[in-house]
């Protein structure tokens, strides 16, 4: 088996592609006979074999078209992936038990189209796609993400059987990207609001009771919390602003670890956690997230919720 | 992982499976029964309707009563499943029933390679240059099946057809150095179906009256030669066949029984040719008579004819030589005399009594009595003679008068006999037809001929031909000259329009070109061609050797073909360069290495004048290389145009 896997690696060089473009050169890619190839071959044989005893002299030369048939077709099959750009690009976060999509940039710089090329990081996910002449097209390539933590883009396979499916082309592409899956979120009622956190230094500030007045939109800002009236009123003129408000105190949570279930795993606890940070956030609550050893300010929209499923997430257990 | 097996078929790519079959199958319906190619187009129609309402394909179980209904059909046809004609019948059912079975994606692979195969068998029946067009241009379409199932819709029919069509021209280089250097056996390698080589007509062993007369309407060729000297006069040209000693009062036969080998002496010098017998499944070469001297290979059979080992199954090439002139046997087997006088009693009495009345003359003049009758009389030369009676000798003789070779050779024969001049019928060709473009005498089965010989004292068998006494033409410029008008005969034959008939010439003439030079490429001919490419002495190894060196090549050659690729193929950096050009011819020094801003930058220090316009060149070449929606050209385009 350890001789099979090094065999692998010397012949197919598995390495890391790292972040850069990476063009299908003649050393990246491999060609064998399909099934239908073999199919194909026999058939061949079948039909020389004929041609020789019937004495067909055009039995000979239709024998003999289709085996430069499949020459040629070989060659086409390796063309349809040869001088192929490929550059990775950056994948969205997804939680535990989605699909992770990993979009990849093929770029076709020949006059020909491309037809038929399959992508498989995982067994059972293929995706196809094809190129117009002097195109480029995204694929996702997805791979089911059912651990938090960094996933890792496993080493895709790149495949093609265009143009007669004689031949399957193929080659082995590991760019490095990696995308972030957030804990599964378990869905349970939200906590209290904490006594501690009514008195907190933080209150007052980003409440959500007493109109304050307005200020410029932030990226990160929901948009629940646009003056919308405002900015119709002059037209859409001027940059979005955003209400603010103070005070709402009593509403300001803090998603504790303590407060999870103990009885639970440690990894479900996490996934409690979670789903109390996707709660908050779709209620409109001000939410901090205290993790042993870490702890985020409260706050909301968007920008907090990301925060704070990252830190879910990269959460060491 | 997907694989061919488990990925569902699309309904779009069902059509050309459809196709497929079709260019297939069709042109078997000349030499398939009926009711076959009926049954064929039945199930391909209920698939196409079956696809047309998207409806499931019938179960396993329901089509078999059509499969057992199609063997057993086939096995009452042919009475066997396995010889040609029947395997090329179960192929063609099995293709139109994988029709109606289509779930996957490895269906349609089976369909496809039966469709290549199927292409084969139609070689069985037609080598011809139409055939062999046809059947590329079906190349082209199953091929273009193929890509359809493995591009997807994507690949759009007029796109997929040239694709394949590309990729048969790629494969026709591999198809002629295969073709030239493949090591060549003759085959058969094992005993070929009974029915290998049916269907070709020709001369019988046997000749009833009426025989040849049929043939005589079928413009088939039988043969062609090409003499080495030039050609020899028309009438002379006696094509030897069987010879025909017994006669049963209808059927005259060659008699069996081993025979002492002939003398020969010639008296003129033998002219050698090349013949192209086409397949008659006899073992005669309808050498030039007499046909001596001999190849070693080939043997007389005790009558002056030469045969071959084996019948002659195939269209092949010999070469022979053969002398006009000649006698025959002076001193013959007193038995073979004895036979050669024999007759049914009691049939043909009149045609015995008048021959009787001639006994007493000497034996040439018996021969020329028979013939001052034909001649004298009014005998007359036609393709449509009466019918005769049980005595069809006297019948032919005393009332109808009306016939064709063989009528005349046979009642020759018979007075000859009956008046004591041991005679018999000799079967052939006479003739043929100078085609004048590639220099070859074509024979046609049309030109089919019997005639007679006798034997004399001191000049042994000689050959008498009576139908030259009725229709003289008939020798000196064929059977179409020869039968009054109005007489039916093969359209080939009876051309007589000029234009058309050196249309025919050339037609024949390419035919002849691709029979010798393309079909009749053999292990013989290879050994020439690799001798003249110097090397004389190649075993199948050297070939081996030769051929994949050269397969090698011509893959190298057609992946350089196919992977070569200019860099400046991206048209927004071919019109930038058209506009370096324009800059150049305005005498600025533009070098390949400068970006477009650095140039625009310099312009418009060293040539203000120009940088203003240059300027739009310049932006609208970065926005289409290398801005967000590559590949609008139509504002660069503008702004050349605009340069002074």
């Amino acid at each position: 088996m350890r001789l099979l896997a090094n065999l692998q690696q010397r012949l197919f060089r598995w390495r890391s592609d790292g972040t850069a473009p990476l063009r299908l050169g003649q050393r990246r890619i491999f060609i064998l006979p399909t099934r239908a190839g073999l199919l194909f071959a026999a058939a061949l044989a079948v039909m020389l074999i004929g041609a020789i005893n019937y004495n067909l002299a055009l039995g000979h030369a239709l024998v003999f078209l289709l085996a430069g048939l499949g020459l040629t077709g070989m060659i086409h099959t390796f063309r349809n992936l040869f001088g192929l750009h490929i550059t990775p690009g950056r994948c969205t976060p997804v939680f535990a038990g989605e699909t992770a999509l990993f979009p990849l940039l093929l770029a076709n710089d020949r006059p020909t189209t491309r037809l038929a090329l399959e992508l498989t990081a995982q067994p059972g996910l293929p995706v196809n796609t094809a190129l117009a002449p002097l195109a480029s097209a995204t694929v996702a390539v997805p791979v089911t993400a059912s651990r938090r933590g960094w996933l890792e883009l496993p080493r895709v396979r790149l495949a093609s059987r265009y143009p007669l499916g004689l031949f399957v082309a193929w080659s082995y592409l590991q760019p490095a990207m990696r995308c972030l899956v957030y804990p599964q979120p378990l869905h349970s009622p939200l906590p209290a609001p904490s006594a501690e956190s009514s008195g907190g230094q933080y209150s007052g500030d980003g409440g959500q009771e007493d109109f304050a007045g307005f200020r410029l939109r932030l990226p990160a800002d929901s948009p629940r919390h646009v003056a919308w009236k405002a900015s119709a009123r002059d037209g859409g003129q001027r940059p979005l602003q955003v209400k603010q408000f103070a005070g709402g105190a009593e509403l300001e949570l803090q998603l504790d670890w303590a407060l999870t279930d103990p009885g639970l795993s440690a990894e479900s606890r996490l996934s409690q956690l979670a789903g109390w940070v996707l709660a908050a956030e779709a209620e409109g609550h001000c939410y901090g997230l205290r993790l042993p050893g870490q702890e985020i300010r409260p706050a909301s929209g968007g920008r907090q919720q990301q925060l704070c499923l990252e830190t879910l997430a990269l959460f060491p257990t | 992982m997907s694989t061919d097996a488990t990925e569902a078929l699309e309904r779009s790519a069902v059509p050309w499976l459809f196709a497929t079959a079709l260019v297939t199958t069709a042109p078997h319906v000349l030499h398939q029964p009926n009711w076959l190619s009926a049954l064929t187009g039945l199930i391909l129609l209920l698939a196409g309707g079956l696809w047309w309402r998207n409806a499931q394909p019938p179960r396993r179980w329901q089509l078999v009563p059509l499969v057992v209904g199609a063997c057993v059909g086939i096995f009452v046809e042919y009475r066997t499943l396995f010889g040609r004609d029947a395997g090329v019948g179960m192929l063609l059912v099995f293709m139109a029933l994988k029709l109606l079975e289509l779930k996957g994606k490895r269906d349609a692979v089976v369909v496809v390679t039966l469709g290549y195969f199927l292409l084969l068998t139609h070689y069985f029946y037609s080598q011809s240059i139409p055939t062999g067009l046809w059947l590329l241009a079906a190349v082209v379409v199953v091929t273009a099946t193929l890509i359809r199932l493995h591009g997807g819709p994507a690949s759009t029919p007029p796109a997929t057809l040239r694709y394949a069509a590309l990729l048969t021209v790629q494969a026709i280089p591999f198809m002629v150095v295969l073709y030239l250097l493949f090591p060549r056996i003759s085959g058969p390698l094992w005993g070929l179906p009974q029915d290998a080589h049916a269907g070709q007509s020709g001369l019988s062993e046997q000749m009833t009256i009426g025989d040849i007369a049929n043939l005589a309407l079928n413009g088939d060729i039988a043969f062609r030669v090409r003499f080495d000297g030039p050609l020899p006069d028309r009438q002379k040209l006696y094509w030897r066949g069987p010879v025909m000693e017994a006669f049963d009062g209808t059927t005259w036969r060659p008699l069996t029984g081993k025979r002492a080998a002939e003398r020969i002496e010639l008296l003129s010098p033998p002219l050698t040719y090349e013949t192209t017998l086409e397949a008659n499944q006899q073992r005669w070469l309808l050498a030039l008579d007499a046909p001596a001297p001999l190849p070693a290979e080939f043997a007389l059979n005790g009558t002056l004819t030469a045969t071959a080992r084996q019948p002659v199954t195939q269209r092949q090439r010999f070469r022979l030589s053969g002398s006009p002139d000649y006698r025959f046997n002076v001193d013959e087997d007193p038995q073979i005399l004895l036979r050669n006088l024999a007759l049914p009693p009691d049939l043909n009495p009149r045609s015995r009594a008048l021959a009787a009345s001639w006994r007493e003359a000497p034996p040439k003049q018996i021969v020329q009595n028979a013939l001052d009758l034909f001649a004298g009389q009014e005998f007359a030369y036609t393709l449509q003679p009466p019918l005769l009676g049980a005595n069809g000798i006297d019948d032919f003789l005393f009332q109808t008068r009306r016939g064709f070779c063989e009528h005349y050779a046979a009642a020759f024969v018979v007075l000859m006999r009956a008046a004591g001049v041991p005679a018999r019928v000799v079967g052939g060709y006479q003739g043929g037809e100078a085609n004048p473009v590639d220099g070859y005498l074509v024979i046609r089965q049309s030109d089919a001929h019997a005639w007679a010989e006798v034997w004399l004292e001191n000049e042994g068998w000689v050959r008498v031909d009576p139908t030259f006494v009725v229709a003289p033409a008939r020798l000196e410029s064929g059977i179409a000259n020869a039968l009054p008008a109005g007489e039916p005969l093969p359209g080939l034959v009876q051309v007589r329009a000029e234009w058309l008939r050196g249309l025919r010439y050339r037609w024949e003439a390419l035919n002849n070109a691709w029979n010798q030079q393309v079909l009749g490429y053999n292990p013989q001919r290879q050994r020439e061609l690799l001798s003249r490419l110097g090397l004389s002495d190649t075993d199948w190894r050297g070939l081996v050797t030769l051929l994949g060196a050269a397969c090698l090549a011509l893959l190298l050659l057609i992946t350089g073909w196919t992977l070569y690729h200019r860099r400046s193929d991206d048209p927004a950096r071919r019109l930038w360069l058209r506009a370096l050009r324009r800059l150049t011819r305005r005498k600025v020094n533009c070098p390949p290495w400068e970006t477009p801003l650095a140039l625009l930058r310099r312009l418009e220090t060293e040539c203000p004048e120009l940088a203003v316009p240059f300027a739009e060149v310049a932006e609208a070449y970065l926005a289409a290389r290398y801005g967000q929606l590559p590949g609008d050209l139509k504002i660069l385009r503008a702004a050349i145009a605009r340069l002074p």
